[in-house]
């Protein structure tokens, strides 16, 4: 018998309120109560802890004061996604965490992010695109990938005076913000909007459907532009290792968002029963839209404990409140089939005898090393990887997987930069934003600092 | 349970949160309600002669502060705008009904003998227990030569107390306007003029704001706008200020003093009645939360004072008084440093920059392990208190008075080239 995976479990009502804004936004009203709680702390804490290092107490200052317009500029010279970072930046371990109010009430922190949530929807409900574009450089800029890194590069560069030509392999921008984040966390195709809101700068020409190193490749680029952008992510993901991976059934978990994000929830297909392996956000996502597209039973099996899970403790909850059960310290030893067709997963235990028994909801009688999940469906969760193959023809040093920068996000290639998940450090959102603002600073730097005026990109 | 009777220049209530003259007791309704809900008296909003004035729509304004509401408020109405005798037909059947509680009734005709003449008859006829004359009123009834107008001049103030005295048994509390620089100059003149009480403060003058739609002040009344009368617990420094130079004044010396402006709990009224009051009057605190909010000021202020062991407000009434000093009594060899208590420091450096900008840069900053630290340079204080005001964190910072060897005010002071000389 096949794996029982289905279209349309949900009626489209269900479905629709199922991916409905997760966190709706906040009222006039909830703002100014909300920002009148901010201290307005000087040196403040929670700047610190946000990778785009926005001027927190500035922009809640000017919600309290009812400046929103000075409020959402505040917020957007330093963070121009500071729409989709309000709604999709894990702000419990970024500003959030750090809020002093913590210190006196834990799980109390000013809600930050919803503040800046309030303040950019006001923003791009409005006709003017907030920011102009200094007299134009005469200088081509090519930035490839459409993600985050890539949109924030683009705009600031824009911003700055150059012209823009940005790439990317899918017809629509957006990167994981359009298909990878959580539907319900940027509903309503806020992607695009906030898309649409970004290039209203002007000078940014966007080309889809380019893909580095087949139809487009990095030493064209170099010679055609002043400087070249790599914001490419991370296009690989990690297997399981097992035999028979490739059964129908078993899916990477990024590739079932990005099926989900791309089409209509109904024309969806999900198990009855779906396991999800992995510990990140991306296994939580997985599962938590699973479930929310009908699956009866998800399980998400961990190999280790929530201690070393990488999703934070708000994500953890927010699983377990959608019905995903979580069972950790498991790792997959082999998919079971019947008559070539996918029936479940068995795992091995892997915690350490003293943590046996002791989990909630679990027998208090050992239990034996090894189980096996009935499962429809498989959502493999366990890690994306940098594909350097677009580049492999350029001498670009990759090092533990991620290509190489330096502080300003220069690569080891003249005039090549690079920024966001395909460069080491944190893979978020607004990582990814700030990545591409400080390359766009440090193009523009060496573009008006130095004088490379006569030539490109230094390709002879 | 302290004892919380009150009397006051004769006039007797179970405790001494009044009503003060305004909208809360404009009628019978709502000073029955006030009386049900425990207030120990009423100060009857301020009657005048008939034709009754008339009142406009659009009426009180309010100063918000970072989300608080009514932190002041101001308001452009007038006195009562019912005629003379329904007002005084309902003053008598509460009277009779309440006898327990005080019932005053406010005044206001012109300055014309004959005028206070004639009605003070009526009101002694309702059975109230004393008359208070509204020399205050700063807008509207001032352009009328009356309100404020009166309680500007010190010889209107004395006239027309002395007027009351010589037409009525009823004891006279005169309400004072804050609106004059020098409050001794009207309460003396209406102590020289017979007064048996004073009260104060009546409202300052004030614009709460300007709608910068309609580019008119607010309360905006058609278009356009007036000064107001200004009231509500950001007054209370000032009420609290005139208070008490009326209390230390020797030519007031034993005038008992009916203290308001910005009284909102027990605390205020534990303060207002140590600075000199021995009864208290209530006006935006009630208009803000309604009657039940004197339930707290009564059991607040009688736990305090058991707490301090205060049996009867006599035993309370005053005793800051000898203690409001001018400046140059004060003593220049006191000194107060401020002391961070670290556990409870939250690390916001609101303290520090407002040292650092605005003090004598005296809170050091350095990155702690889990958070910023700051601390406190001795050595620089001076002692402002800046730094424990604007703290977030209740009893963070504390002010932690240093041991003093001797006294010595300005007057002593070496550096004071009018020293008196020992
Ligand atoms: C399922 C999932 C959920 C996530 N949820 C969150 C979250 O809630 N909060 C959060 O902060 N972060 C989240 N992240 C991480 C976040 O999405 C990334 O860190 C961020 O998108 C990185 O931005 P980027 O621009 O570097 O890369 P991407 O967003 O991956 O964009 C890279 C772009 O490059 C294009 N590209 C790739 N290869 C080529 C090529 N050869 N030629 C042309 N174009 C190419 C791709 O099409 C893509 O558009 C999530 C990630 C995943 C996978
Ligand atoms: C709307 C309003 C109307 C007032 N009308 C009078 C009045 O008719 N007679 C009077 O003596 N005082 C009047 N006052 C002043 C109050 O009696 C009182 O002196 C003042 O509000 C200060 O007290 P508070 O801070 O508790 O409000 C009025 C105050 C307000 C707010
Ligand atoms: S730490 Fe919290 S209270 Fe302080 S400025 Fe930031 S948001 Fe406001
Ligand atoms: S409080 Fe409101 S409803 Fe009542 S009289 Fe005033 S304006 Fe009208
Ligand atoms: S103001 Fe108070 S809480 Fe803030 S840093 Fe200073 S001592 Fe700490």
């Amino acid at each position: 018998m096949p794996p029982d995976i289905a279209c349309g479990r949900l009626s489209d009502d269900m479905l629709a309120r199922n991916f409905a804004d997760a966190h709706p936004g906040l009222t006039a009203e909830q703002a100014a109560l909300e920002a009148d709680r901010c201290f307005y702390c000087y040196d403040a804490p929670c700047i610190e802890a946000c990778p785009t290092d926005i001027d927190i107490p500035r922009f809640i200052k000017a919600i309290a004061s009812k400046n929103t317009a000075g409020a959402a500029r505040t917020i957007l010279q330093s963070n121009i996604l500071g729409g989709s970072c309000a709604r999709v930046c894990p702000t419990e371990i970024l500003c959030e965490q750090k809020c002093v109010h913590t210190a006196i009430e834990t799980h109390k922190p000013v809600r930050i992010g919803a503040l800046q949530r309030f303040a950019t929807d006001w923003q791009m409900a409005q006709p003017a695109h907030p920011f102009g574009r200094a007299a134009p450089t005469g200088r081509h800029v090519a930035v490839m990938g459409a993600g985050p890194a890539g949109l924030a590069c683009a705009h600031r560069l824009a911003m700055l005076g150059h012209d823009v030509t940005l790439y990317d392999r899918h017809t629509r921008p957006g990167g994981l913000n359009e298909y990878g984040v959580a539907a319900y966390k940027l509903a309503d195709d806020f992607a695009q909007k906030e898309i649409d809101f970004l290039f209203a700068i002007g000078g940014i020409t966007y080309r889809g459907g380019t893909v580095l190193g087949e139809t487009l490749s990095l030493a064209t680029l170099r010679q055609e532009h002043d400087a070249v952008f790599l914001a490419i992510g991370l296009s690989g993901v990690r297997a399981l290792g097992l035999p028979d991976e490739s059964i129908h059934g078993v899916q990477d978990a990024v590739a079932f968002i990005e099926d989900l994000r791309s089409q209509p929830l109904a024309t969806t297909p999900v198990g009855r029963r779906v396991v999800v392996i992995g510990g990140g956000n991306t296994a939580i996502d997985a599962a938590v839209q699973a479930r929310r597209l009908g699956a009866e039973e998800v399980t998400l099996v961990y190999r280790r404990g929530e201690a070393t899970m990488s999703a934070t403790e708000v994500e953890r909850d927010w699983a377990q409140t959608n019905g995903v059960t979580l069972r950790l310290w498991a790792a997959p030893i082999r998919l079971e089939t019947e008559a070539g067709a996918l029936t479940g997963v068995t795992f091995r235990r892997t915690d350490p005898p003293s943590v046996s028994g002791t989990l909630p909801g679990m027998p208090p009688q050992a239990p034996p090393a090894e189980f096996t999940l009935g499962a429809d469906m498989v959502l493999k969760a366990i890690g994306q990887v940098f594909i350097p193959d677009p580049i492999a023809q350029d001498q670009i040093l990759v090092e533990n997987g991620r290509l190489v920068v330096d502080e300003k996000g220069r690569t080891t290639l003249g005039g090549v930069y690079a920024g966001g998940d395909c460069t080491a450090g944190e893979d978020l959102t607004v990582a990814a934003v700030r990545d591409g603002r400080e390359a766009a600073k440090a193009i523009h730097d060496d573009l008006t600092l130095t004088d490379l005026s006569s030539s490109r990109t230094g390709a002879p | 349970m302290a004892d919380l009777r009150t009397n006051f220049a004769g006039i007797t209530s179970p405790n001494p949160f009044w009503l003060a003259s305004a909208p809360p007791t404009d009628k019978e309704y709502n000073v029955r309600r006030a009386y049900e809900a425990g207030w120990g008296g009423v100060v009857w909003k301020t009657l005048g002669e008939d034709p009754p004035v008339v009142n406009l729509s659009s009426r009180y304004g309010a100063l918000q502060f970072e989300g608080k509401r009514l932190m002041g408020l101001n308001n452009i109405e007038l006195i009562s705008d019912r005629p003379l005798a329904t007002n005084i037909a309902e003053i008598k059947r509460v009277k009779r009904d309440f006898p327990d509680r005080a019932l005053i009734v406010s005044l206001m005709v012109p300055c014309e003998e004959h005028r206070w003449k004639a009605i003070l008859p009526l009101i002694e006829e309702t059975g109230a227990d004393g008359i208070e004359l509204n020399f205050g009123c700063p807008h509207g009834m001032s352009e009328r030569n009356m309100g404020s107008a009166v309680g500007q001049v010190p010889e209107y103030v004395e006239m027309v107390t002395r007027w009351c005295k010589q037409n009525t048994r009823m004891p006279v509390i005169v309400k004072l306007t804050p609106n004059v620089t020098n409050i001794l100059m009207p309460a003396r003149a209406a102590r020289r003029g017979g007064a048996d009480a004073v009260s104060l403060i009546n409202t300052i003058q004030s614009v709460i704001g300007v709608d910068l739609d309609a580019m008119a002040p607010m309360p905006v009344v058609g278009g356009k706008g007036t000064h107001g009368g200004y009231c509500g617990p950001a007054v209370k420094p000032i009420a609290l200020r005139m208070i008490g130079e009326i209390a230390r004044d020797p030519e007031m010396a034993g005038i008992p003093i009916s203290g308001m402006g910005g009284i909102s709990n027990w605390r205020d009224s534990a303060e207002f009645l140590a600075m000199g009051s021995s009864a208290l009057q209530v006006c935006t605190a009630a208009m803000h939360y309604g009657f039940r909010i004197v339930e707290d000021m009564i059991d607040g202020l009688s736990n305090w004072m058991d707490s301090k062991e205060y049996a009867t407000l006599p035993d309370l009434s005053g005793r800051a008084v000898s203690r409001f000093v001018p400046w140059n009594q004060l003593n220049m060899k006191f000194r107060t440093i401020a002391q961070i208590d670290q556990e409870s420091c939250v690390g916001c450096g609101l303290c520090h920059i407002a040292c650092e900008d605005t003090s004598h840069q005296a809170i050091a900053k350095s990155t702690g392990p889990n958070r910023r630290e700051y601390s406190v340079i001795d050595e620089e204080c001076v002692g402002c208190n800046l730094c424990a005001h604007v703290c977030p964190v209740d009893e963070c910072i504390t002010m932690t008075p240093q041991p003093v060897d001797g006294e010595m005010t300005w007057l002593e002071h070496p550096l004071n080239p009018h020293r008196l000389s020992a």
